[in-house]
């Protein structure tokens, strides 16, 4: 599916900078259980909801102004574990539109892209003073994806990283599928090659 | 020629080409679906109406969301009916095998696509999974993916991808008593921690993986997305060719010779570079256990739980802090003798008919310790009858484990399959993170023996010591 192009805006960043969060924390199992599951209500459901349902008033997605975060800045190897694209999902249906953090598991790091969200690599240090700065009052953060910067509310612009095509790729708002299909006549001469030479993978009979 | 490494002979073979982007277009010759990552899938195949470009390359199971109760139908679990539903609907739509609930070959996807010929030495199998990387014991480059992506394979039978950079992983030494491949796995997450892999493919080699049968290879590459890359492989060898033959969709006849042929090219050249390598001795190791919450955490079944008190580093000492608390752990403390409230064996990790007996061998004539609840998951349908027919599942209900069907059961817990809030398990799949077998579940992570000896004397003890 076509995601929408993404632009350049000015934001809340939501500060949750811990190593290794996985996607089993940014989704729970149990929102998995249906397609039409509340997404954004689970984002990140057990650290912000207790025993009963009713929300953690620490948890940082509870309090005041990052209830309307679009950024999130979080830790080292986010979203490892599980390939669930609904990590994805519910980050956007919460508002997510922009993540930063120092590296990314591979999985998660495509199914960001895949939907529009900008998965963009920011040092440690980096990361550090915008942590720092996230919690003051009205703390707006603004994200120029051409020139690769975050500029925070003190006025210092964060370098970040991301890789040219992506960039390019989330500013048209690319569907992966239709650009794909361009080189079917590719496709279709690889398997005629390759039916040839590795028959056993092409050529199942009727056995399934 | 140029030298190059195993997993560079796969990739270049599957590139289709070369994408501007730097990126490459590489051909997928098996894809599994399961009910949970493919639905949405297929509604944005139907959304633009994209048909199955290959549905005869294409394989689909229902084992995520299925009850695992013994007697089961659609009906077991409510909760599932959903999902299982729209698994088969989109399968008959679209003409894709589907091997369901009550199908004989009904099983875990990284279970079955071994078992049944699916996977294949050479070959590039996705699936919307990250335990894909599975595959990689028989030679394959097992690629998990999101549901993105799926519908991608769905609707051109191909991905594009950045090429990974390679890391090689050597295990040299003898695996001592008690050491099984998922030892030897968990003691590398321990010893290179679960980011190592990022951005990589690994190829495990040296002498402890070549002398590991083919179903411990396919336990360590199971593991390999823990190290937080997704792809993981070992170079086929006659035992994994053995292995394949005769399987439902391998080769036969004049076709096997030829496939051995093309199998018997794929390993890693002397003078192949890595980007990066790696080794660990492991003949000292002891049986491995995990003690907090992700897989790096563990630590020999004869040591101590760490003390974050002792950690110079802040940033670690928190977080070592932090899941010493959530998992009611006591730092200095052996883990040996922690008391246990529940044991699963099971899991694409490790409920191959191997691990299996491996448990079996331990419980026979053993019995489950009062309060603790002990299951046994087999990973496969076809893996639960070839059990039964060794008469394993008697030994397992003599023992007083419960005996179920075959799916993903207390691994993702998604199914109703679920450990109680505080409780303890000692598990044989692959993950140890907060709330992953359910609400305030703290999971330790074990190989089948270690499980067991767990079960049987209700709480963490060295397998060695009953063997």
């Amino acid at each position: 599916m076509k995601p929408r192009p993404f632009t350049n805006f000015s934001g809340i960043a939501a500060p949750l900078p811990l190593k290794n969060i996985n996607t089993d924390a940014i989704i729970p199992a149990p929102y998995l259980r249906s397609p039409s599951a509340d997404l954004a209500a689970g984002l990140f459901a057990r650290w912000r909801y207790d025993d009963q349902g009713q929300e953690v008033p620490d948890f940082v997605l509870n309090r005041a102004p990052f209830r309307a975060a679009e950024i999130l800045l979080g830790g080292e190897n986010f979203g490892c574990g599980s390939s669930r694209e609904a990590a994805a999902w519910a980050l956007a249906r919460f508002g997510i539109r922009c993540v930063f953090a120092p590296s990314y598991a591979d999985i998660f790091y495509e199914n960001a892209f895949r939907n529009g969200i900008l998965a963009a690599k920011l040092s440690l240090e980096a990361l550090d003073h915008a942590v720092s700065l996230a919690g003051a009052e009205r703390a707006m953060f603004a994200v120029d994806l051409e020139r690769r910067v975050l500029a925070c509310p003190d006025g210092r612009e964060l370098g970040f990283e991301v890789p040219a095509f992506r960039a390019e790729a989330l500013t048209r708002g690319d569907d992966d599928i239709a650009t794909t299909l361009r080189f079917s006549e590719d496709i279709a001469a690889f398997v005629a090659r390759d039916g040839r030479e590795r028959s056993w993978i092409h050529d199942l009979g009727d056995r399934a | 020629m140029v030298s190059r490494s195993l997993f560079d002979k796969i990739w270049d073979f599957h590139r289709i080409r070369a994408m501007d982007d730097g990126r490459d277009l590489v051909f997928v010759d098996r894809h599994v679906l399961q009910e949970t990552t493919s639905a949405v899938a297929f509604d944005g195949l139907a959304e633009m109406m994209r048909p199955v470009r290959f549905p005869g390359l294409t394989f689909a199971t229902q084992d995520h969301i299925v009850s695992t109760e013994l007697r089961r139908d659609v009906a077991s679990n409510p909760g599932g009916r959903e999902l299982i539903g729209l698994m088969r609907a989109n399968a008959e739509r679209h003409g894709i095998p589907m091997y369901g609930l009550g199908d004989p070959r009904q099983g875990i996807v990284h279970v079955i696509g071994p078992e049944l010929g699916i996977v294949l030495p050479g070959t590039i199998v996705a699936c919307g999974d990250s335990h894909t990387s599975t595959a990689g014991g028989l030679g394959a480059l097992g690629i998990g993916v999101g549901t993105s992506e799926v519908e991608h394979v769905l609707a051109t039978q191909t991905l594009v991808l950045p090429k990974p950079k390679t890391l090689r992983m050597r295990f040299d030494g003898k695996a001592g008593l008690g050491i099984t491949a998922k030892d030897m796995v968990l003691h590398a997450l321990g010893q290179f921690g679960i980011a190592i892999g990022v951005g990589h493919a690994i190829e495990y080699a040296g002498e402890a993986i070549r002398a590991l049968p083919v179903e411990g290879r396919l336990t360590v590459c199971n593991m390999s997305i823990e190290f937080g890359g997704r792809l993981g492989l070992i170079a086929p060898d006659e035992a994994a060719f053995a292995y394949i033959k005769g399987r439902a969709f391998a080769p036969s006849g004049e076709m096997w010779a030829r496939a051995v042929a093309h199998w018997q090219t794929l390993f890693t050249d002397e003078a192949a570079i890595f980007d990066r390598e790696l080794s660990l001795d492991i003949s000292k190791a002891a049986p491995q256990i995990t003690w907090g919450t992700t897989q790096e955490d563990v630590i020999g079944v004869d040591q101590a739980i760490p003390d974050p008190d002792t950690i110079a580093d802040m940033d670690r000492r928190q977080r070592i802090a932090a899941a010493v608390e959530y998992m009611g752990v006591t730092p200095g403390k052996p883990i040996a003798g922690l008391p246990v409230d529940v044991v699963f064996i099971g899991s694409c990790t490790n409920a191959r008919l191997s691990d299996l007996e491996a448990a079996a061998a331990i419980a026979r004539g053993r019995h489950v310790a009062p309060g603790v609840r002990a299951l046994v998951v087999p990973g496969s349908s076809a893996v639960k009858r070839e059990a039964e027919a060794r008469g394993l599942d008697k030994v397992f209900t003599d023992a007083g484990f419960e005996w179920r069907s075959a799916g993903c059961s207390m691994c993702v817990s998604i199914n109703e399959d679920i450990v109680p809030p505080g409780a303890r398990c000692v598990a044989t799949s692959n993950r140890n993170f907060e709330n992953r077998q359910g609400p305030k579940a703290r999971t330790h992570l074990a190989s089948p023996a270690m499980a067991v000896a767990a079960a049987v004397s209700g709480a963490i003890t060295d397998v060695r010591r009953l063997a």
